[in-house]
């Protein structure tokens, strides 16, 4: 019997897609021919995944990855693998090796990402939900630039297994969608655990999403609204809690002083991570092949210089820097005890309040080329990596806008509290369209 | 001018799948790549999930040789460019090994010794470089990822060795110490890798890496002792470098590739969780090691130290001797005939005890104590049986081959003046005048020689007190 598949020719205006799949096999299950955009870092069977990146061209993985299992198993089509930064690495999809993608709210700006590619596409309307991956902010930051919600759920809720690695000990994969409700949806379609990933845990979400907000306590880190925060941002976000507080929460400011060191935290973690996991990028398995013809150092080094893209190279050197003997306490070990520090905060946070919120992203969405130097590039994570450093689950839902460009506001919540984060979403949402 | 010498042994732990992934471990006769999926080929997205067994294995190791296990062990990542090497890392064990602080009693140059461990650690096995086209120059070369993946441990010796000789017998009571774990298969090819540092006292050390075998090391190690006496005698500086041998010419050669120190980079493995290794160490259980099994051959089978260290020094040995029947076991001449008749014989012919069919050596040792056959058949029996294995993988049954042979014992009765034994005693002492009057002349060594003429006419059939019995009766006129 052949199997069931639905028709998929969007109008990829905004370069959402690497590429799409026009008659995309899908089944019976919860997700039954629903399409779904998945991002380019994220591995499927017969369809080739590139991370965006030129030295994965051609690469076709002979298997599924776990959260694609679990969509197909669910009915879903997989209709396309969407752009990104390569391997995750930007906050605007500019890094793309291929082509950059444009934001659907307006196309002379960035989508945001690196999971911009599934943003705009779920922004644009070609698919109603998206896998994203979330490193330092990749789910959260497209999300709120192009008006969409995502989250990035706990550390260990979702696997990993099949997920092309950039800082493993940081990233999940997590749903983007346009409203909470179908963000729960893929969520409870994609978690649960995985013995194949050793650092998943047995704690599967199956959720109905409560708008009750009394009696909720949202912390506000003073810090998420300090220097490099846009005040009309600030002030929409401000906007977004006082709504809150109207319908019941109970709204408390506090601090988060490890917020200084988190950035430099999650810059070397993350560099040092990439710098290892992309060395088996080396011409001798996938991707355009090194030169037999000259010695093995020399061929693999030119691949690799070819193959990678600039900020690529930028931070596997960066990486390779701070794992280097001599270096390491200086930069790796640091880097973990600053960690540390991160996810203290977080616990003593979470004695005292329930969730903690403020603005996903400093800013609006960026123009094109407008972060040409990569600190400034950078410094606009500062908000987002601190649920990675801690692995605690963080959602980006659309709060308001600046001169027609979409703010999100950001809620975290206590390890493994995935649902209580939604449920704040999701009560924001309902409360800010009553 | 004392010889320092510390160990680095890489085994392969005898599990049935590879360390992070399911795929069988038994590659060896399988076409190049064909035991590998996405975990152990490194595919991008992959994540490395722990074989337990991998794990208590390397616990057994850790327990026999006296370690301490800390409450968490993690694994890191040691990064490098080869491509055998998948991923570009490998995942092995750096600051929270396994295990550390162990010791192993060995029979050393003077005496018992006993060799500290340093630690124990695991680690996966990259895959394997195949040059073709000479191996010099090849033409090109063929990677072979069957092998990525194999678990293997590091057992790290302190430089407590002081002899090739020590280095080896320490390494030959590791490996029975394995094999009675049931951990480590030595026959299998590349099972076992050694690097080993040396120096002479006062002088820089060397570290000689590729060494393959038991044997080797104690040749590499020699080598290496006299280069560096030579050196030193004409008043060369001994360099800290690091040399490779080539077993084939039993020399160690300097190896210049290194341009540069390599810095590993590790850092902890953020793909597996630490494991907590202490209570999982105190629920496992070892078998009877070496040493207690060699006491327990001295008291209860009452065998002299020598021959219950000989008999106890290889598993599958042990196992045998402990298979026989209980009145065969205490007597010497059993202990004798197994640790130098068979085990000789093995070694004479480069074989070893494995594959051998053992049943067929304990009936052989039956029919010898039944005094069926003599003792010089039996091993006439053992070598053509060996022999029989060596050509064509299997032999005859014991009885079969006695009889093919004609070695049965030939008995002498009591008065008889017809038994064979009897016939050749009188034929020699017929052939032998002279050594007949020597013995009336009351020359003992005369007697011998008749015995021995007795024996050549019974092709060795003939029980030696019988032939001794007869030869008396006949020369003292009783008849």
């Amino acid at each position: 019997m052949p199997g069931r598949t639905i028709s998929f020719h969007p109008d990829d205006r905004y370069a959402a897609f690497l590429r799409t799949i026009p008659e995309a096999p899908c089944g019976d299950g919860r997700l039954a021919a629903v399409p779904v955009a998945v991002k380019d870092n994220i591995s499927t069977a017969g369809i080739e995944t590139t991370c965006a990146s030129r030295i994965l061209e051609g690469y076709v993985p002979p298997y599924d990855a776990t959260v694609v299992e679990r969509l197909k198993k669910a009915g879903a089509a997989i209709v396309g693998k969407t752009n990104m930064d390569e391997f995750g690495m930007g906050t605007t999809t500019e890094n793309s090796a291929f082509w950059p993608t444009k934001n659907p709210v307006d196309p002379s700006r960035v989508p945001g990402g690196s999971s911009g590619g599934s943003a705009a596409a779920v922004a644009a309307g070609l698919v109603p939900l998206a896998l994203g991956t979330d490193t330092g902010g990749s789910i959260r930051c497209p999300a709120a630039f192009c008006g969409i919600v995502g989250l990035k759920p706990t550390y260990g809720r979702v696997s990993r297994y099949g997920l092309i690695a950039y800082a493993n000990s940081l990233e999940q994969i997590g749903p983007m969608a346009r409203t909470v409700a179908d963000v729960n949806l893929l969520m409870e379609v994609i978690a649960g655990h995985d013995p194949r990933d050793s650092t998943s845990r047995d704690c599967p979400y199956h959720h109905a999403p409560d708008p009750e907000i009394r009696g909720v306590r949202i912390g506000v880190p003073e810090e998420f609204f300090g220097e490099g925060v846009d005040p009309r941002v600030a002030s929409v976000v401000w906007d977004a809690i006082s709504l809150l507080e109207r319908k019941g929460a109970e709204v408390i400011t506090c601090r988060m002083p490890s917020m200084a060191y988190a950035l430099a935290a999650y810059y070397v973690t993350c560099t040092s991570e990439a710098s290892s996991n992309l060395a088996r990028f080396d011409g001798v398995r996938y991707g355009p092949p090194a030169d037999t013809k000259k010695p093995w150092h020399e061929a693999f080094q030119e691949r690799r210089r070819e193959g990678f893209g600039e900020e690529v190279r930028r931070r596997i050197m960066l990486g390779t820097f701070a794992l280097s003997s001599g270096y390491y306490g200086k930069y790796y070990a640091k880097a973990q005890a600053a960690r540390n520090n991160v996810r203290a905060d977080f616990e003593r946070l979470f004695r005292e309040v329930d969730v903690l919120a403020g603005p996903t992203m400093p800013t609006v969405a960026f123009r094109f080329g407008e972060k040409s130097d990569p600190l400034s590039m950078y410094l606009s994570d500062i908000l987002t990596v601190p649920a990675n450093l801690a692995g605690v689950p963080a959602i980006s839902v659309p709060c308001g806008k600046v001169e027609g460009l979409p703010v999100g506001l950001q809620v975290m919540g206590r390890w493994m509290e995935d649902e209580r984060v939604v449920d704040v979403a999701y009560a924001f949402e309902q409360g800010g369209s009553a | 001018m004392t010889v320092i010498v510390g160990l680095e042994i890489h085994c392969q732990l005898d599990t049935a799948t590879k360390l992070f992934c399911g795929c069988s471990t038994d590659y060896r006769d399988d076409p190049p790549n064909s035991h590998v999926c996405p975990v152990c080929l490194g595919l991008p997205g992959s994540l490395p999930k722990v074989n337990k067994k991998a794990v208590e294995y390397a616990l057994k190791v850790a327990k026999a040789l006296n370690c301490e296990v800390p409450e968490e062990s993690e694994f890191s990542r040691k990064n490098y460019f080869y491509p055998d090497l998948d991923k570009g890392y490998q995942i092995t064990q750096y600051d929270k090994p396994l295990a550390v602080c162990g010791y192993l009693d060995i029979e050393g140059d003077e005496g018992e010794k006993r060799v500290r461990i340093t630690r124990v650690h695991m680690e996966e096995d990259p895959g394997r470089l195949v040059h073709k086209g000479g191996a010099d120059r090849p033409k090109y070369t063929l990677v072979d990822y069957n092998r990525a993946g194999i678990p293997l441990i590091e057992i790290v010796t302190e430089p407590d060795l002081r002899s090739p000789k020590e280095a080896r017998r320490f390494l030959n009571k590791l490996r029975a110490t394995l094999e009675y774990l049931g951990v480590f298969d030595s026959e299998k090819e590349g099972s076992l890798r050694v690097d080993a540092n040396i120096s002479l006292a006062g002088s820089e050390r060397v570290e000689v890496k590729n060494i393959t075998s038991y044997k080797g090391v104690e040749k590499a190690l020699t080598f290496e002792v006299t280069r560096q006496k030579n050196a030193i005698r004409r008043g060369q500086k001994i360099v800290r470098e690091t040399r490779h041998f080539v077993e084939a010419r039993g020399v160690t050669t300097s190896s210049r590739s290194k341009e540069m120190e390599q810095d590993y980079r590790y850092f902890p493995e953020p793909d597996l969780r630490p494991l907590r290794v202490r209570d999982w160490a105190e629920e496992i259980e070892i078998p009877e090691l070496p040493d207690s099994r060699k006491q327990r051959f001295i008291d209860d089978y009452g065998l002299s130290p020598t021959h219950a260290a000989t008999l106890t020094g290889d598993w599958q040995i042990a196992e045998f001797y402990d298979s026989l029947p209980a009145d065969l076991k205490v007597s010497t001449a059993t202990a004798t005939w197994v640790a130098d008749t068979l085990l000789g014989e093995l070694n004479y012919r480069d074989m070893s005890i494995r594959g051998v069919p053992l049943d067929h050596f304990k009936e052989l040792l039956i029919i010898r104590q039944s005094g069926d056959i003599t003792e010089k058949a039996a091993v006439e029996v053992l070598r053509s049986l060996l022999d029989q294995i060596r050509e064509s993988g299997t032999c005859e049954l014991p009885r079969q081959c006695i009889g093919r042979l004609g070695l049965f014992a030939i008995a002498a009765t009591e008065e008889g003046a017809d038994d064979p034994v009897t016939a050749a005693a009188r034929e020699a002492i017929a052939e032998n005048p002279q050594a007949v009057a020597d013995f009336g002349t009351g020359k003992k060594e005369a007697l011998n020689f008749l015995v021995g003429q007795v024996m050549r006419k019974t092709r060795g059939c003939a029980k030696p007190g019988d032939v001794n019995r007869v030869l008396t009766r006949l020369l003292s006129g009783d008849e």
